[in-house]
């Protein structure tokens, strides 16, 4: 703190009571000073290091995606490095300047994938539509060519005159042609021969193999026809070195956006649906990718195939998380009770030991828990049950049963840590009043502990359910939605989720569909979404115990 | 405007400064690309991450010789194949990659793949090999390596080799064996493993024409698959016991380790750790339930050649001419101990006894069916089968699958 003239000069004018001026510049400027130094030159410092950090970032990640001409995501990438420089360098701003962080990794993480995921529902995107109708064509048309039967390999030299190129072929008796696009081939004069084959024509320039590289599209598009008759097809070089003869089964029309194959005489036509159809209803894949608009949706609700399993397998899927969620609350709170009586010893150890389950990674045990619960081999019917054959995991109702079984020893560690911390908050004369009016022990816990417990736990409780509602892991890795429901029209099993249906409907065999799979993802998202605020809503209520 | 999903994606990153995923998508070093175009080109080859030394070799020489860089980039194998066709259409995917030959149908469908032409080289190939890479009439791989199952003995506990399934088990009960022979199952059962005898009672997938499989001839439900069901019945829990469910790929592998199983039907990626254990091992054709022989599928290993390339005739010339070279297939068995396609390579490679095994049982093997209509297939065989060795009734079973499958092929 720095006394200066000016400050003297203010307070003697305050003394003689006159008003304060306007302040100068240089007042300001000192004011600003005293105002950065007010807040010890190491937080400064260590701010200004963490935008220099976040500048760095942005400014490598620009020259990245210039470099890459991604002009859009460029934008963004700049316009959220300056707008955080400008939100902590301002003086003012406070509530930026805590929002700031927390609003950017929420739109990254959460705000993105769901417009994202919403994006694609809106789409066919999937196998079959993958990319653009310019490729899809591209990839139609070279899939089309058929290379006519026994026709020999004709050694071949790339050659261009005025920057038009042509083929040099040796035929299979020695005569050498020259033909380039539109051109068909016909005898050439002054030929350069080297070992039987042609490696040149006077007035034309053979290209090295590094310009044959260099000319690559030129050289993939050029086709040569073998003659005037355009069913004898034409030459085709895919390395430069030798040339092939080509038909093709079909035929491309720009203008009128057709496919028309050549064998068979039908149309193809682009009617809006992502992929060119005949007049009977077949397509041509690959398509491309377009928007639908809600038909992934529509699919998704009224899917006649899923109609029967869709019921249960949402049944279900409720009756898991809630039933998960219960039983481990219940788990983890009675033990947490038994081991908050400070008579108990050892209460450390204990702790620590029913900590591990917690501690294991889900996948892992989810794996050693299939093994353990094999029928013939597994540790449970083998060693504890002394050879016993139950059916674990390949019976429908015990599979449900292993399953929740298993989540419950994977979920009561994560309920006994919290209860454990909630009981230690509850003060210990409410208790002792209790038992002064006379309380017996459950009406204690029942009557006083428990709402009191539940304030700080009812949202965790909340956001397990969401967790298990959607707790693709366990099920993947236990029993992987097994045992099958052979009588289903889709490969659904009786442990099946909402999650893990989803996954099997949209990535079964070779079939992938992201848009379906997107669809169901947001509906999956407004059923947990709904739920969760229903609860937080009424666990409102208990906060005014408080 | 179109947004590829990768920048966004970057974007996203970007903005909270995930640097490592920005390395990730900034990808494929444009800036070298572009200076290397200048010079002649380069090329981006995506390769399973244990064969990337394999073909450094190869790909070195080539760079030698046309001045063209071959950037090899060592990939998960479980998700290369995603990978590639979520990444080609964005045009930030490779000029190459490796893959199975079974992909085909799903990269063809998405139309991510150009055709090859092997050109004269094509009768260099294993009949099996070029089979595999045609697609639809056209080839559209480079095969480099054909894999296929047989039977390992512990030629400790058996010395000779066995010539049908029912002297196999005799031969090892004699050896006093309770479950001589053990193949990999599991809860929704393992169709891989069981086709050899499927095709033993003469029920292929599909029947075939010039143009490979066609999706319009299943063949499953035929008699021959009502036969192989009655007898896999009669194999199964409420028979022989020779097949069980609860026997997954770990507990086979333990019980042919510990001696307690002389047979065990596998492919050549658990031979090493069987030599390891110090079994003695042969390798035996496998032995059919019935006078026919007993097919495996043949998975055919190779090279993709990407729609969207810009460099097609070098990576064309690359493939064709130089990784169909006989000294490249040789440096690629020596490091993934398989087949070679190239008929050449597959000679010097028969020396070592085990491969001779395995090329054995491979002459009889049939390409696994690459079109889209085999994961209509996948999803509904093995649970029947399970469920037939299970107990529940064959021919009703059988029938249903058959059905099942019509239905979901028909869409």
């Amino acid at each position: 703190m720095t006394t200066t003239t000016d400050e003297g000069v203010e307070r003697a004018e305050r003394a003689s009571g006159t008003p304060p001026e306007k302040p100068t510049k240089r007042q300001r400027q000192a004011a600003g000073i005293a105002d950065q130094a007010s807040g010890g030159i190491g937080v400064l410092l260590v701010k200004i290091l963490a935008l220099g950090i976040v500048d760095a970032i942005a400014l490598y990640a620009l020259f990245i995606l210039v470099v890459n001409a991604e002009w859009l995501i460029a934008g963004i990438v700049a316009a959220v490095a300056i707008f955080v420089n400008w939100v902590y360098f301002s003086r003012k701003r406070l509530p930026a300047k805590y929002l700031t962080p927390g609003v950017i990794f929420l739109a990254v993480f959460q705000i993105f994938v769901l417009a994202y995921t919403s994006y694609v529902g809106f789409t066919n995107y999937g196998t079959g539509h993958n990319g653009s109708k310019e490729q899809a064509v591209g990839a139609l048309m070279s899939a089309a060519l058929d290379r006519v039967p026994d026709s020999p390999t004709y050694p071949v030299a790339v050659v261009d005159r005025l920057g038009e190129l042509s083929l040099v072929v040796t035929g299979p008796n020695g005569g050498v042609f020259i033909g380039g696009e539109e051109r068909p081939l016909e005898p050439a004069s002054g030929a350069q021969m080297e070992g039987g084959v042609a490696v040149g024509v006077d007035g034309y320039t053979t290209l090295s193999f590094q310009e044959i590289v260099s000319r690559t599209d030129e050289i993939t598009e050029l086709a040569v026809p073998f003659s005037d008759d355009p069913n004898e097809g034409a030459l085709r070089t895919p390395d430069g070195r030798s040339a092939y003869q080509y038909t093709s089964s079909l035929e491309y029309d720009e203008a009128a956006g057709t496919m028309t194959n050549l064998d068979t005489g039908v149309v193809y036509t682009d009617i809006g649906t992502g992929a060119f159809t005949s007049e009977a209803g077949e397509e041509l894949l690959p398509g491309w990718q377009i928007t639908v608009g809600f038909d992934n949706y529509l699919k998704a609700l009224t899917d006649t195939r899923l109609s029967g399993p869709l019921a249960y397998v949402t049944t279900w899927t409720f009756a898991f998380a809630l039933i998960s969620v219960a039983s481990t609350f219940f788990l983890g709170l009675f033990l947490a009770i038994v081991f908050n009586d400070m008579r108990m010893r050892g209460r450390k150890l204990y702790r620590t030991v029913l900590i591990l389950p917690y501690a294991v990674p889900s996948f892992l045990s989810a794996l050693v828990w299939a093994g353990m619960m094999n029928e013939s081999f597994g540790f449970i019917n083998q060693v504890l049950l002394g050879g016993a054959s139950v059916p674990w995991l390949t019976d429908p109702v015990m599979a449900k049963v292993s399953v929740l079984l298993v989540n419950l020893w994977l979920g009561f560690p994560y309920m006994f840590l919290v209860c454990t911390g909630a009981l230690q908050s509850i003060p210990d004369d409410i208790v002792e009043a209790a038992t002064v009016d006379g309380a017996k022990p459950w009406g204690i816990f029942r009557l006083i502990k428990l709402p009191l417990l539940l304030v700080t736990v009812a949202p965790l409780l909340i956001a397990s359910f969401a967790f298990n509602f959607n707790n693709f892991n366990i099920i993947y890795m236990l029993t992987n939605g097994g045992p099958r429901d052979t009588g289903a029209p889709i490969p659904v099993g009786f442990t099946d989720i909402l999650i893990t249906m989803v996954y099997k409907v949209a990535f079964t065999g070779q079939m992938r569909d992201y848009g379906l799979a997107s669809a169901y993802s947001i509906l999956i998202f407004i059923v947990v979404a709904v739920i969760s605020i229903i609860a937080f809503r009424r666990t409102k209520a208990l906060e005014e115990l408080n | 405007m179109k947004v590829n999903k990768k920048g966004l994606l970057a974007g996203g990153a970007i903005a909270i400064g995930a640097t490592l995923v920005l390395a990730g998508c900034a990808g494929n070093d444009t800036e070298t690309e572009e200076s290397a175009a200048a010079e002649g080109g380069s090329l981006t080859v995506w390769v399973d991450s244990e064969r990337v030394d394999a073909l450094q070799g190869a790909a070195d020489a080539y760079t030698e010789e046309t001045g063209i860089t071959v950037d090899l980039v060592g990939k998960d194998n479980s998700t290369i194949k995603d990978d590639f066709i979520q990444q080609v259409p964005t045009g930030e995917g490779p000029d190459i990659t490796m893959g199975a030959h079974d992909w085909l149908g799903e990269l063809s469908t998405n139309g991510v793949v150009a055709p090859l032409e092997l050109g004269d080289s094509a009768d260099g190939y294993l009949p099996v090999a070029i089979n595999a890479a045609t697609y639809d009439g056209t080839v559209y791989m480079l095969p480099y390596a054909v894999e296929n199952i047989a039977v390992l003995r512990n030629a400790d506990i058996v010395p000779e080799a066995v010539g049908s399934f029912d002297e196999m088990i005799a031969a090892g009960e004699e050896a006093g064996l309770d479950q001589p022979f053990v193949v990999e199952q599991g809860a929704e059962g393992n169709p891989y493993h069981l086709y050899p005898f499927q095709t033993a009672f003469g029920a292929p997938v599909f029947g075939s024409d010039e143009n490979g499989y066609n999706a319009d001839d299943l063949q499953l439900g035929n008699e021959g698959g009502q036969e192989f069901a009655a007898w896999l019945a009669s194999e199964g829990k409420n028979g022989t016991g020779n097949f069980n469910t609860d026997i997954d790929g770990d507990i086979a592998k333990q019980s042919f380790l510990d001696g307690t199983a002389a047979f065990w039907l596998t492919g050549p990626w658990n031979v090493g750790s069987a030599i390891d254990a110090g079994v003695n091992v042969a390798i035996d054709p496998i032995p059919s339930p019935t006078s026919d022989a007993a097919q495996p599928f043949a998975g055919v290993k190779g090279f993709f050649l990407s729609s969207e390339s810009e460099n097609k005739v070098a990576a064309t010339d690359f493939l064709v001419n130089y990784l169909g070279s006989e000294d490249v297939q040789l440096a690629l068995f020596e490091a993934g101990n398989i087949l070679p396609a190239l008929t050449a390579a597959a000679e010097s490679a028969s020396s070592d006894a085990i491969i001779e095994g395995f090329a054995t049982v491979g002459q009889d093997a049939v390409p696994m069916p690459a079109i889209p209509a085999m994961g209509s297939v996948w999803q509904y065989w093995g649970i029947a089968e399970a469920s037939i060795i299970n107990g529940e009734d064959p021919s009703a079973t059988w029938t249903k699958l058959a059905e099942d499958v019509q239905s979901a092929i028909d869409g």
